[in-house]
Order: C-alpha cells, then sequence, then structure tokens
C-alpha cells in the first residue's frame, strides 16, 4: 500500500434492514471520517429508493472472519452430527407428517 | 514438478470446477492472481466510468429546460455517482485501496470508457446518452449480474434495477423533441447521428480482436461476447429509433430474415483506438476535472478526519 492510503478516510461497512421484520443485510461499503459521517453516507449511496428502515455501519477493521481456508476442519464438528438433521430418523409411513 | 507447483495447480483446477458449478467466488476465497488482477482493471475502469460519466451530463444541469427535467436529470446523475461508489467499494474487495484507484484514474494508467470523451453539444445529446448510452451500459451490465465474481454481481444487480429509470428518462426527452417543432426534430436527429457509432463502440472491439475475452469468458467474469452484446442492443433499439421517426444513420442497417437479427455496417476502429489512446474530444477536460474535483475536496476529506481524531480525543479524556 502506498504512503497516501494512511490519509484515506476509513472503510466502514453497510448492512440495511429493507423492512420491519427482516435481518439486516450486508450491502457495500463506505469511506467516512466517523460513524457519524458513515450513516449519513451510507442513507445517501445505499437508500435513495426506501431500500432501508435501518442501517448499520461497522468499521471494517472490527470485523473478524473466519477463514475459507479452514472451511473443512471450522465447521468439522458440525459435520458428524447427521442426526441432528430430522431425515436422519426414519419413520413408517403409517404415521404421517410429522 | 515441485509441491509447491502442484500445490497451485490443484487449487486452479478447484477454482475452474466451482466457477463452472455456477458458483460464485468471495473476496477471501483462493483465486489465480490473474482473475483478481483482470476484476480489478475491470470493475475499477466500470467504477471510473460511473464517475467520468457524470461530466458530459453535469455540463448541461444549469441549463434544463424545466425545473423538472433539471431535477430528474440531477437525480440520474447522483446514481451515476452512486453506482460508482458501488463499484469502487466491491473493487475494493479484492486488496486495492480507493486512493490506489484515484491515483491510476488521475495518471491515466486506468481507462474508463471512451464514450465520455465525447461532447455534449445540446439538451437532445442528454436524450440520447440516456436512451443509447444508458441503454447499452444496461445491456452490458445485465450479462455482468452473472458474474462469477460475488461483490461484482451484487453491486449489478443493484445498479441495474436503478438504470431502467435512466435509459427511460433519456427516451422521453427523445419522445418530447421527435414530437416537437422541426427544429426539435432536428436536433433530436443531430444527437442521434452523432451517439450512434460512439454507443455500438462501447460493446468494445469485434471478438476476433477482443485480447481479453476468451479467458474472462472461461472464468465467467464476461458471460457473453462483445458482437452478442453488441448485435442485442442493435436490435433492441431499431425499432425504438424507428418509433420515435428517426433514423439511424447507416446505410447498410437492414433486417436479415435468415440470421433474425439486424445486419449493420462496420464501426470505425480507427476512431475508437484514437479516442481509447486519448485523442477524442474531451479526454483532457474530463480528466482535468476529475484531478481538480479530487484535489479541491482533499481539504474537506482533511477537515473531517481532524475533525474525528478530536472528537475521539475528546471522549477519551472525559473518560
Amino acid at each position: 500500500m502506498n504512503i497516501e492510503t494512511k490519509s484515506e478516510l476509513p472503510l466502514y461497512e453497510v448492512f440495511i434492514r429493507s423492512k420491519n421484520g427482516l435481518d439486516h443485510k450486508h450491502v457495500g461499503s463506505l469511506h467516512a471520517s466517523d460513524a457519524e459521517m458513515a450513516l449519513t453516507n451510507a442513507r445517501d449511496v445505499y437508500t435513495r429508493r426506501g431500500e432501508g428502515v435501518s442501517i448499520w455501519v461497522v468499521k471494517s477493521t472490527d470485523i473478524v472472519a473466519s477463514s475459507p481456508e479452514d472451511r473443512g476442519s471450522f465447521y468439522e464438528p458440525s459435520d458428524d452430527k447427521l442426526y441432528r438433521h430430522p431425515t436422519f430418523f426414519e419413520l413408517p409411513d403409517e404415521v404421517g407428517h410429522l | 514438478m515441485d509441491v509447491i507447483d502442484q500445490e497451485h495447480d490443484e487449487l486452479e483446477t478447484a477454482f475452474q470446477a466451482k466457477v463452472e458449478a455456477e458458483q460464485r467466488i468471495e473476496p477471501k476465497d483462493w483465486m489465480p492472481e490473474k482473475y483478481r488482477q483482470t476484476l480489478i482493471r475491470q470493475m475499477s475502469q466500470h467504477a471510473h466510468s460511473e464517475i467520468v460519466g457524470m461530466l458530459p451530463e453535469g455540463n448541461w444541469l444549469t441549463r434544463a429546460p424545466s425545473l423538472k427535467r433539471k431535477t430528474i436529470l440531477m437525480a440520474k446523475i447522483q446514481d451515476e455517482g452512486g453506482h460508482g461508489l458501488y463499484l469502487y467499494s466491491a473493487t475494493e474487495t479484492l486488496g486495492i485501496s480507493r486512493d490506489e484507484m484515484f491515483e491510476q484514474l488521475h495518471s491515466g494508467k486506468a481507462k474508463y470508457s471512451s464514450i465520455f470523451n465525447y461532447p455534449t453539444l445540446n439538451w437532445a445529446d442528454i436524450g440520447a446518452i440516456g436512451w443509447l448510452v444508458d441503454g447499452a451500459a444496461i445491456t452490458n451490465q445485465i450479462a455482468l449480474c452473472r458474474c462469477s465474481y460475488g461483490p461484482y454481481a451484487r453491486a449489478m444487480i443493484r445498479i441495474c434495477k436503478e438504470e431502467s429509470f435512466h435509459q427511460r428518462q433519456g427516451y422521453d426527452i427523445m419522445m418530447t423533441m421527435a414530437q416537437g417543432t422541426k427544429e426539435q426534430r432536428e436536433m433530436a436527429q443531430d444527437a442521434l447521428n452523432r451517439w450512434w457509432w460512439p454507443t455500438l463502440m462501447m460493446f468494445g472491439p469485434n471478438d476476433a480482436n477482443s485480447a481479453n475475452s476468451a479467458q474472462s469468458m472461461k472464468w465467467r467474469i464476461k458471460r457473453q461476447s462483445n458482437d452478442d452484446l453488441r448485435q442485442k442492443f442493435v436490435d433492441a433499439t431499431v425499432p425504438q429509433a424507428e418509433f420515435l421517426g428517426l433514423t439511424i444513420p447507416d446505410d447498410k442497417l437492414a433486417w436479415n430474415d435468415v440470421r433474425g437479427h439486424y445486419d449493420f455496417g462496420e464501426i470505425d476502429w480507427e476512431e475508437f483506438k484514437a479516442v481509447v489512446k486519448g485523442n477524442g474530444l474531451c479526454n483532457r477536460e474530463r480528466l482535468q476535472a476529475r484531478v481538480d474535483a479530487h484535489d479541491g475536496g482533499k481539504w474537506v476529506r482533511d477537515a473531517a478526519l481532524a475533525y474525528a481524531a478530536k472528537k475521539a480525543d475528546r471522549k477519551a479524556k472525559a473518560a
């Protein structure tokens, strides 16, 4: 990264709830000097046509993410517990819907 | 073959299989370095095009014929700015900073769509841009909604939803002028004459001469070839011009019953190359306007950062 990067405004990730009853969903990112500016910029960039009723902004550097390379071992503990899925159990047809 | 090479080949094979299975590639997934570079080039150029694309239209903002037209044009230009931001944001997920992208644009290293190096001479040009240029952009962008790179595809879906407003506002201007006075009809025809060929150039070189196309198709960055997309655009646009009572400036344009498509004339590729090289009518002016805007906004960014630092400092002291 070059020197100028240091003066770049921090990056924020933007999450929007499109209507009550739905989850906030990641929509993209933007640069802003602080959280307040991030919120108003998110409104201008991502909700010009009533796309949201609630916005979250999070500094990108504050997000901790799992890594795709570890996907196998990371999720392994649940992979061998097939009995967590209802299809694991065989039901006689006579029982009908359960 | 040593172990590292072999591992790399395996990763690449797995990557290609994933792409062919129509699974999306996400930012932290392994990807071939050339795939990353190709995307950075294409996506940043796409972002730059949205931002530079605001300039020809901005030229007519203060001279729009009515307050209604002016507010609509303002909203359209704001959308273009938004589209640029969606795309810059998506490109940053590939590990390039916003400042680096600006630097590449300002130094001339990164290109933007050549169409924006043509001047907007009168109000009819605003209609022609919305109708033709945005129409061509939509044709390109709909194909990109299924691009293999997740963040790019998602940005394209968001953009496509907004673009149809742009094309309709352009066609609305053209309809009004085409149904207007003799002078207004002539202005509409003149705008179509000047914008038709540059619009067809937006789809890029013919497939046979497009160096990067084959690899991009293989990686499913590109989903349809330049010539296919160009044909699609011509087929869709000819009836729209007929409805306006305007004539597309191409003697060779004719319906081909056998192909089920319109045949059309050859693009002036010398002009295309000259404009890409930087010798279009407005290349220097457009770039200068971008550099001035970025430099002129520096004190605002600095002040905002200083204010944020001061606030954080005060908060820390109070705690």
